[in-house]
């Protein structure tokens, strides 16, 4: 018996043999409506994002009276938003590890500024620049991880120092002016649209429009396989009813999207890079060891290394990848504004931390999902652009901005402490 | 003469769990009334009791001070009467200079502003009363551990205090300081100043207590007056551990088999003070089947041991060789020491061994990835097939594996740490405390788990405070004291009284070595 666990309520804290699961009738899988009603409310943190991202772009889109979904304005504001979504992915994994990163504005800026010196004044070709910029992000991922990870100098210290030093040398690198432009290779990468095969359907890109079935097509049967793979070995899933919602939902609306897209000028390259390492990073935090160290590292640095991983590493190697998505998120952006620009990257760091904790990551570490951070993203762009077509000042903008992070927590917290 | 403090009949519960159960006990005044237990016994539960750390109403019995029966609704309230404890750990702020700390929650002067001049000069003046020359604007941090001894009971003389308690005041101090220390007690008593002195030493309390309260499973076994005449040791370790051993540990015939892990020559010293060695030359081996005990009082350095051999999850200047099978393995890292065999539950299941907002599956599989993945990629069905196993086998009890570890029980935790460590298939299990903050229906539990382990071909080693568990599951019992194992039993040879007194006699002089301290444990793994 150890005294410090026996403090007064110790006992009756948190489910002291309260396992839920032989409890109240109306909860056994048998019956589907309390299975239903169970699943939604394990569940509610998803749904929740995701059905407050489809309210509030049909707030806008009613509101701007029909504006926001138009396809050029759909369009621009996957162009606006796919650089925070970029670097919200990173960020999501140094949040889930304990950490966090200030200095990704900064890094981002910098390596654009890489770019514009060595695309317009030592005319390399697309490909060396891109690498090098890639390789440069990494270095600084590298250089900040280490103090982190093997010197146990707060992340919040490192990467504020960081900022200040990657923000000064991109001022340095391009001498104060703005330099561009750059080569029409280069812009592709924000401003291009995936080349058209097919012949036009009317005024739709068929191409684009057929890989955006293709893609909604895919997802509903990789969740359709998932189900009954989980099915055949007795593994709880979804209630039919709210499965086949579900899907129907996330389908129409790819399609629904992918249709408006079409009609303008087609899927734009950087939603196709944005949609890949969407998919790589959802697959390897969610279904590889390396994603699931991750968590434990940020969840419990102690019981995870007394578990043999080995978390300076970790920590390390997540600022590291943290690095080369803020150098792509840079490159990105400076292609997108065809020059690089001492003020470039100024407060991304601030739109992409607010997309995590939007998405459900917690800021003690170890919870958060990569689907929650791009949620997040979006729900902070259609924001922007929402209340840029309705006229909002940016002063109110950042206003409404901050009391929807700020809530968007709350609500979070409210439920895990009601949970 | 009246006494100055009585408890009468105070019985606490933790929900289903009796921490005490009629316990009485005076102290008169300028009497220094020494309080002996095992761990557990219920010593400091008192002391919270005593102090109002537990409120009126949350125990059965009547507290009288200065013949009056008192509630008290928080430490502010007992303070107010004089009655101080100083806790083990001690309650200073390490960089707040030492005057800072004496007034910390009663600074002179007036509103809100205060008086450095009043305060510098007060403080010299207790500090004189308690030995201390320092300038009373030293920093804490910069004070060795008796002196910031010395800075607690000079803080409780500046709030009047008419009862001292001192929870194991000697723990952390070497033989010169401690006795300097209980004569500033004899010095105090003297003076008027009745005292309660918690202690495992009895050469300490033998020489300083006029009487001497035991304490077991949270009752009052006796109380024995040596003012006219010295306490016997034997009797009060009589006192401390007698009780019935039957029915609470499963029958168990042990198949031991060849030796499995030896380690020799193994020393460890102090992460924080280099010049402390922890562990000094000890050897060590387990067999087959066998379940080894090692028992020890508190900061004997058993957890600092199994740690160190754990992957050095904890010291400095770490030598020795481990052997399994008769070859010499590499323990060096957490990973390469669970590679070798070896598995390492944690005494605290809640900051070192579970993720506790993680699921249950996911803990159970944290520590064996690979055994669960291909290429890297996890597995999720065959993820699930082996915590369903598990939680059947073990008798975890929720209504399924993805529910959050921290929701669950101590019992229910302490088999899913179990879970995990199984399931990297160790030689050699070592359990440290296993059944801490653990129910007595589910402990059994975990004993026969431990059997079973032990049955299926693995060594274990089981660290606990708790000197019966040992004699119960225990097929061996080593006894560690400052860093050095003192003494070994067959299961048929030991009992509670030699174990006590291999630890009594072979406490040296020096007393050092307090418990591993949390702090400790961050260094040694590096957060």
């Amino acid at each position: 018996m150890s005294e410090h666990v026996l403090t007064p309520g110790g006992y009756t804290a948190p489910g002291k043999d309260k396992p839920s699961g032989n409890a109240p009738s109306g909860q056994t899988p048998g019956s589907s409506h309390g299975a239903m009603r169970r699943f939604i409310r394990n569940n509610l943190r998803d749904y929740g994002m995701f059905i407050s991202l489809v309210a509030i772009g049909l707030f806008f889109e009613i509101m701007t009276n029909g504006t926001l979904l138009r396809p050029l304005n759909l369009t621009n504001l996957v162009l606006q938003n796919s650089y925070i979504v970029v670097m919200a992915l990173g960020m999501l994994l140094v949040i889930v590890a304990g950490h966090i990163d200030l200095s990704v504005g900064s890094v981002a800026g910098f390596t654009g500024a890489v770019a514009a010196v060595l695309m317009v004044q030592l005319h390399c070709n697309f490909l060396v620049t891109t690498l090098t910029c890639l390789a440069t992000g990494a270095l600084i991922g590298a250089a900040q991880g280490y103090w982190i990870a093997y010197f146990k100098i707060p992340s919040f210290i490192v990467t504020l120092a960081g900022m200040l030093v990657f923000k000064g040398l991109a001022l340095a690198l391009l001498g104060g002016q703005s330099l561009g432009p750059f080569s029409t290779v280069f812009q592709k990468l924000s401003s291009g649209f995936i080349p058209e095969f097919l012949p036009k359907l009317g005024h739709y890109n068929l191409t684009s429009l057929l890989l955006g079935i293709a893609v909604g097509g895919a997802m509903v049967m990789a969740s359709l396989r998932s189900r009954t793979r989980y099915q055949r070995n007795d593994i709880e899933v979804e209630p039919m009813p709210l499965f086949i919602g579900k899907n129907i939902a996330v389908f129409g609306i790819i399609v629904y999207l992918a249709t408006l897209i079409a009609s303008y000028r087609g899927l734009p390259n950087v939603l196709i890079i944005m949609a890949l390492l969407i998919g790589i990073y959802s697959f390897v935090t969610s279904r590889t060891t390396i994603g699931r160290q991750i968590y434990a590292v940020g969840g419990n640095v102690r019981a995870a290394k007394l578990s043999g991983i080995r978390t300076e590493r970790l920590t390390f190697l997540t600022f590291v990848n943290m690095g080369v998505l803020a150098a792509l998120g840079g490159l990105i952006f400076a292609a997108r504004l065809n020059t690089a620009t001492p003020k470039a990257g100024l407060g991304f760091e601030l739109d992409v931390i607010a997309a995590c904790f939007i998405g459900g990551a917690s800021a003690y570490g170890g919870v958060g999902r990569v689907g929650g951070a791009v949620i997040g993203a979006l729900i902070m762009g259609l924001m922007n652009n929402g209340m840029s077509i309705l006229g909002i000042g940016i002063d109110y903008q950042q206003v409404l901005k901050g009391l929807v992070l700020l809530g968007a927590v709350c609500v979070d917290v409210y439920n895990q402490r009601r949970a | 003469m009246n006494p100055i403090l009585e408890m009468q009949a105070i019985a606490k519960r933790f929900g289903p769990v009796t921490a005490l159960s009629d316990v009485s006990f005076s102290v008169e005044p300028g009497e220094i009334h020494a309080l002996c237990g095992e761990n557990g016994a219920g010593k400091s539960t008192l002391m919270k009791i005593l102090s109002g750390v537990y409120p009126a109403g949350s125990y059965d019995g009547q507290i009288v001070f200065d013949g009056e029966a008192r509630r008290f609704a928080d430490i502010n309230s007992s303070e107010a009467l004089g009655i101080i404890i100083i806790h083990q750990e001690l309650a200073l702020i390490p960089l707040l200079s030492v005057q800072e700390n004496i007034f910390i929650t009663h600074p002179p002067g007036r509103y809100g502003v205060i008086d450095r001049d009043t305060a510098r000069t007060r403080a010299r003046d207790l500090m004189r009363q308690v030995g201390l020359t320092e300038d009373p604007e030293t920093l804490v941090t910069h004070l060795g551990v008796a002196k910031q001894q010395l800075v607690e009971i000079a803080k409780a003389l500046s709030k009047k205090v008419r009862l001292l308690i001192l929870d194991e005041p000697t723990a952390s101090l070497n033989e010169r300081d401690s006795a300097a220390l209980l004569d500033l007690l004899l010095a105090f008593k003297a003076e008027g100043l009745s005292s309660i002195l918690i202690s495992h030493k009895l050469n300490e309390i033998s020489r300083v207590a006029d009487r001497i309260t035991v304490l077991r499973d949270g009752r009052s076994v006796g109380t024995i007056d040596c003012r006219n005449g010295p306490a016997d040791e034997d009797q009060i370790i009589r006192l401390m551990v007698n009780r019935d051993l039957e029915h609470r540990y499963p029958a168990h015939t042990p198949q031991i088999g060849e030796k499995l892990m030896t380690v020799e020559d193994w020393s460890v010293w102090h992460p924080l003070h280099p010049d402390r060695q922890v562990i000094r030359h000890v050897d060590f081996h387990v067999s087959a089947g066998e379940i080894v005990g090692i028992a020890g009082l508190m900061g004997a350095g058993r957890t600092e041991f199994a740690m160190s051999l754990f992957g050095r999850s904890y010291g400095t200047r770490i030598s020795g060789r481990v052997t399994m099978h008769d070859k010499p393995v590499d323990v060096s890292t957490v990973s390469r020491a669970i590679r070798a065999g070896l598995a390492y539950v944690t005494e605290d299941r809640k900051e070192l061994g579970l993720h506790l907002n993680n699921e249950i599956r996911h803990n159970i599989s944290l520590a064996e990835l690979r055994g669960i993945a291909k290429n890297g990629v996890i597995d999720e069905i065959a993820e699930l097939r082996i915590a369903q196993d598990y939680r059947d086998r073990m008798r975890i009890r929720s209504p399924d594996v993805q529910q959050a570890a921290g929701r669950l029980s101590g019992g229910n935790q302490q088999k899913v740490v179990l879970s995990k460590w199984l399931f990297t298939n160790p030689d050699v299990l070592i359990l440290d405390e296993p059944t801490r903050g653990i129910d007595v229906g589910a402990k059994y539990e975990i004993y026969a788990l431990i059997q079973q382990m032990a049955d299926s071909g693995r060594g274990c080693v089981v660290i606990s405070s708790e000197m019966p568990e040992l004699l119960g599951i225990c097929d061996r019992i080593c006894v560690m004291n400052e860093g050095r194992f003192v003494g070994e039993f067959t299961r048929e040879d030991a009992t509670q009284e030699k174990i006590m007194r291999a630890i009594i006699r072979s406490t040296s002089a020096p007393l050092p070595i307090s418990s591993i301290p949390s702090e400790a444990t961050n260094l040694a793994l590096g957060v």
